[in-house]
């Protein structure tokens, strides 16, 4: 197989799993607990891979997830105790963000994982970092993190999206139906540190942002249903990823960092030429209602 | 302290308490240092309409969400039909306030109305054929039915607010507490939502409705709680609705005025 | 360690260092606090991820590093951005929080795009561009402490001679506008000189970390005060000492970046605050509460009052 498979693979499977799961972020008026997440599973996987010393996926992923857990628990934790909702967010992630840095910068010789990676990711090397199982080659390593991470998002959703839903629009009349809800907000949680810990060496932290966040609010100024604005949150990730991946090759420069430049453009032009939702289209409204006040 | 009952007509005794659709006990809730709700301890009887009145500020919405357990007590119980509300969720319908919820979700109003089957449905059941045919019911109920469609921003507040309640007659309870389903609505979702209390009642339902405006409370209500942080009186309207009651629940804030009309408060 | 310490001190290299450092904290600490008394805490971290294109485009047109530029560079990005998250809110249905997240990320990819495009077509001044994402500051040269000395002095002037301004529109900026007060402008000065301090702070603390700096020491400093003059003097001073603490660690560890550091010591500074601080502290309420449900069971949950 060719590089430019795997890598745009990889890309698509990371933008198809951070766009569902975006989608309910912004929703529930957590983006920047999705940001706060990403930032937070750092310092998981720098202990991960101190501890084991190597690149072990399974372990990495349980270790840092749990750590994207612990942030949205101790964030959880400072508004209950009375703190604004946007400043825990910040108190929390920047420590977490923090320590990551400081062990991967103090144990440098021990974890083979540079800075640069942790905010841009090496998504041009998937292809060397390959599989093995029983000294049979897989195939890239990260192709089945995020593959597994998007198969499990795909199944928890699909057994529980009206859970998920509701627990989204009405939480108090959720629970008052006695649906779980705290079980459901964990695991969305859950669901999104794990895809940060997948995409993390592929995209880096910040950018995993940007596709948790972008794809679904463009989606989100183009339709009024959620099952629409779900496909098409994955839609426009995975064509942001495809452009993003010739640009990048064009420019000579990041491939992570180009994908969410590209999303970033198509939020743009969503944002203006929205049939639904677009500044055009209201501007259009607006001018047609005055219109019809004068001529009454 | 004296146990109140809404016991009239029927007479209400400790053993058959048990059935009654909500009976709460000694409930407190206190923010930080200062209770919010104290001490309240009432029973409702079925098939009545009840109105929670009080001053802004009184605690009437906590005390819903406090017998919903969606906010914590320090002391109390709470016993639907003789039983914890966790054993007897589904027997409860919950009407929040309209501005609890975001209207801008990309959902229209059928799908909202559809959540109130999914209490019923359990874990993993979707929503079908059956559910929908409730939900449209229920919008037909409240006159919403050539709107199901509809993206719920596109909706008035009136509007909107009848979507919750065919809402809460999709999760086809026996005990509903609605929370100000009346604030800020126009005089034809005034009309439906009043119309719709008669038939739950004449259905035998209870309903508990949080409700603000003192002059249509002797027309639309058989029973009143006034509430001022403490319960201040229990029972008929026509037995404790009265300005002397209206006095102690709103102090010294308002001047209670009597007419022919009803009661009218005036602010001092 | 001590010894170390006192040589570092000794050193008028980290001296100036040093000073730099802890006046950026002040500073930050001070603008921090109306900040996020305004709700807008994470706004300091939308600007400073907005930054790094606005890094990345001056060194493209200018060819060097020079602090000047990448300053206006910055300045430029950073209120951009600001205005494209107040668009996005305004003329869609798309709130506040994914707005900011939109904005951050969408410069910030912008900004790798530009820093690794710059990076591969290789010309051999373009290396240490990079330590503007974690903060290096023993790579500043004594200009640059100049630069930051007299932005954070400046900050502190107009702080102090705005102070009531601030307040008023921090509380209340609704009665403020009936005051006739030019609140527009007020909270424009306010966003700008957050953008200035973030600028002026990358260099230090980097560009992922430096919204820690605005809001930390701020949170921990509401802990002890209920006025807000304290509380601006509280969290200036959190803001300094976790500078110092950052500046002197990261000195005597090779390989350690400053930012970290820093955030990390204003970390601890919340955590304590947070946990002991008297009346509004963790342990202080958790005694309190308990005393509250205790009274209410001796009273047999009936009221005497």
């Amino acid at each position: 197989m060719s590089s430019d498979f795997w890598i745009i693979l990889t890309a698509c499977l990371m933008s198809a799993a951070c766009g569902l799961l975006g989608c309910f972020l912004i929703l529930r008026k957590m983006a920047l607990i999705g940001d706060a997440i990403s930032h937070a599973v750092l310092p998981g996987i720098a202990i991960a891979f101190l501890l084991s010393g190597t690149r072990d996926s399974l372990a990495m992923m349980i270790g840092a997830t749990a750590l994207g857990l612990l942030a949205v628990f101790l964030i959880q934790w400072l508004q209950n105790s009375g703190i604004q909702s946007d400043a825990s967010i910040g108190i929390i992630f920047t420590a977490l963000f923090a320590i990551g840095v400081i062990i991967i910068s103090l144990n440098a010789r021990n974890i083979d994982l540079d800075l640069d990676c942790v905010l841009f990711g090496e998504i041009a090397y998937v292809q060397w970092d390959t599989w093995t199982a029983n000294g049979i080659d897989m195939g890239p390593r990260s192709v089945w993190m995020l593959g597994s991470a998007l198969l499990i998002i795909l199944l928890l959703l699909a057994l529980f999206y009206k859970q998920f839903k509701i627990s989204a629009f009405d939480p108090a009349m959720a629970v008052a139906c006695g649906i779980p809800v705290m079980l459901f907000h964990y695991l969305l949680m859950g669901m999104v540190s794990m895809t940060s810990v997948a995409s993390f060496e592929s995209v880096g932290a910040i950018l995993v942002v940007g596709m948790l966040i972008i794809p679904a609010s463009t989606a989100y100024l183009l339709t009024d249903r959620l099952g629409r604005m779900l496909m098409y949150s994955v839609l426009t990730g995975v064509v942001s990823s495809i452009i993003g991946y010739y640009t990048a090759y064009i420019l000579n420069a990041s491939i992570a960092g180009s994908i969410v430049t590209v999303a970033g453009i198509l939020f743009g032009i969503a944002f203006v030429f929205s049939p639904k939702h677009g500044v055009l289209i209201r501007r259009l409204r607006q001018r047609r209602s005055q219109g019809t006040a004068i001529a009454e | 302290m004296t146990h109140l009952s809404l016991s009239d007509p029927i007479a209400v005794t400790d053993n058959n308490a048990m059935a009654m659709p909500l009976q709460v006990t000694g409930l407190t809730v206190a923010y930080h240092k200062k209770p919010v709700v104290q001490d309240v301890s009432f029973t409702l009887a079925p098939g009545r309409l009840i109105g929670l009145i009080g001053p802004n500020g009184a605690g009437k919405s906590t005390l819903l969400k406090a017998s919903l357990g969606l906010v914590p007590s320090i002391a109390g119980d709470v016993k639907v039909y003789g039983k914890t509300y966790q054993q007897h969720r589904k027997k409860i319908g919950y009407v929040p306030q309209r501005e609890s919820v975001d209207w801008d979700f990309p959902t229209n109003a059928l799908d909202v109305v559809l959540m109130g089957t999914y209490g019923r449905l359990g874990w993993f059941r979707r929503p079908g054929k059956h559910e929908h045919e409730t939900a449209m019911e229920c919008l037909r109920k409240v006159g919403m039915a050539d709107y199901a469609q509809r993206q719920i921003s596109q909706l008035s507040g009136g509007q909107q607010q009848r979507i919750f309640l065919a809402r809460a007659l999709a999760q086809q309870a026996q005990l509903y507490l609605m929370d100000e389903p009346f604030a800020g609505v126009d005089a034809t979702t005034e009309k439906a939502i009043i119309s719709l209390l008669e038939q739950l009642k004449a259905e035998g339902k209870t309903v508990l409705v949080v409700h603000h405006d003192l002059s249509t409370v002797e027309a639309y209500f058989d029973d009143v709680l006034l509430l001022n942080r403490t319960l201040i009186g229990v029972g008929a309207v026509k037995d404790i609705f009265n300005a002397d009651m209206l006095q102690q629940t709103y102090g010294g804030k308002m001047a209670v005025l009597q007419g022919k009309e009803g009661i009218v408060l005036a602010g001092k | 360690m001590w010894n170390t310490i006192g040589a570092l001190i000794l050193d008028p290299n980290v001296r100036w260092i040093i000073v730099g450092c802890m006046l950026l904290g002040l500073s930050s600490g001070v603008i921090g606090s109306f900040m996020v008394l305004r709700k807008q805490s994470l706004i300091g971290d939308a600007l400073a991820h907005a930054a790094l294109p606005g890094i990345c485009i001056a060194f493209m047109l200018s060819g060097v590093k020079s602090t000047g530029g990448f300053f206006i560079g910055a300045l430029v990005a950073g209120v951009l951005a600001t205005f494209g998250i107040r668009w996005i809110t305004q003329y869609s249905r798309i709130k506040q929080d994914a707005a900011m997240g939109i904005i951050l990320s969408f410069f910030f990819g912008v900004g790798v795009l530009l820093l690794t495009h710059i990076q591969h077509s290789g010309d051999g001044g373009q290396s240490g561009l990079d330590k503007y994402l974690f903060g290096q500051a023993a790579s500043m040269m004594q200009s640059d402490v100049y630069v930051l000395a007299g932005i954070s002095l400046l900050m502190i002037v107009i702080c102090v001679a705005l102070f009531r301004l601030f307040k008023l529109i921090s509380f209340d900026p609704g009665f403020a506008k009936g005051m006739g007060l030019p609140v527009a402008f007020l909270e424009q000065l306010l966003l700008l000189l957050t953008v200035i301090i973030v600028v002026a702070g990358i260099q230090a603390v980097g560009v992922v970390l430096m919204s820690a700096l605005l809001i930390t020491p701020a949170i921990a400093a509401r802990f002890w005060t209920d006025r807000l003059h304290i509380m601006v003097m509280v969290s200036g001073i959190f803001g300094a000492l976790s500078g110092l603490i950052g500046t002197l660690w990261s000195g005597m560890v090779s390989q350690l970046p400053t930012g970290p550091v820093t955030v990390l010591a204003a970390t601890v500074f919340f955590a304590i605050s947070a946990l002991c601080a008297p009346r509004r502290g963790w342990l202080a309420k958790l005694w309190s509460r308990k005393q509250t449900k205790e009274q209410w069971q001796r009273q047999g949950g009936i009221s005497h009052e």
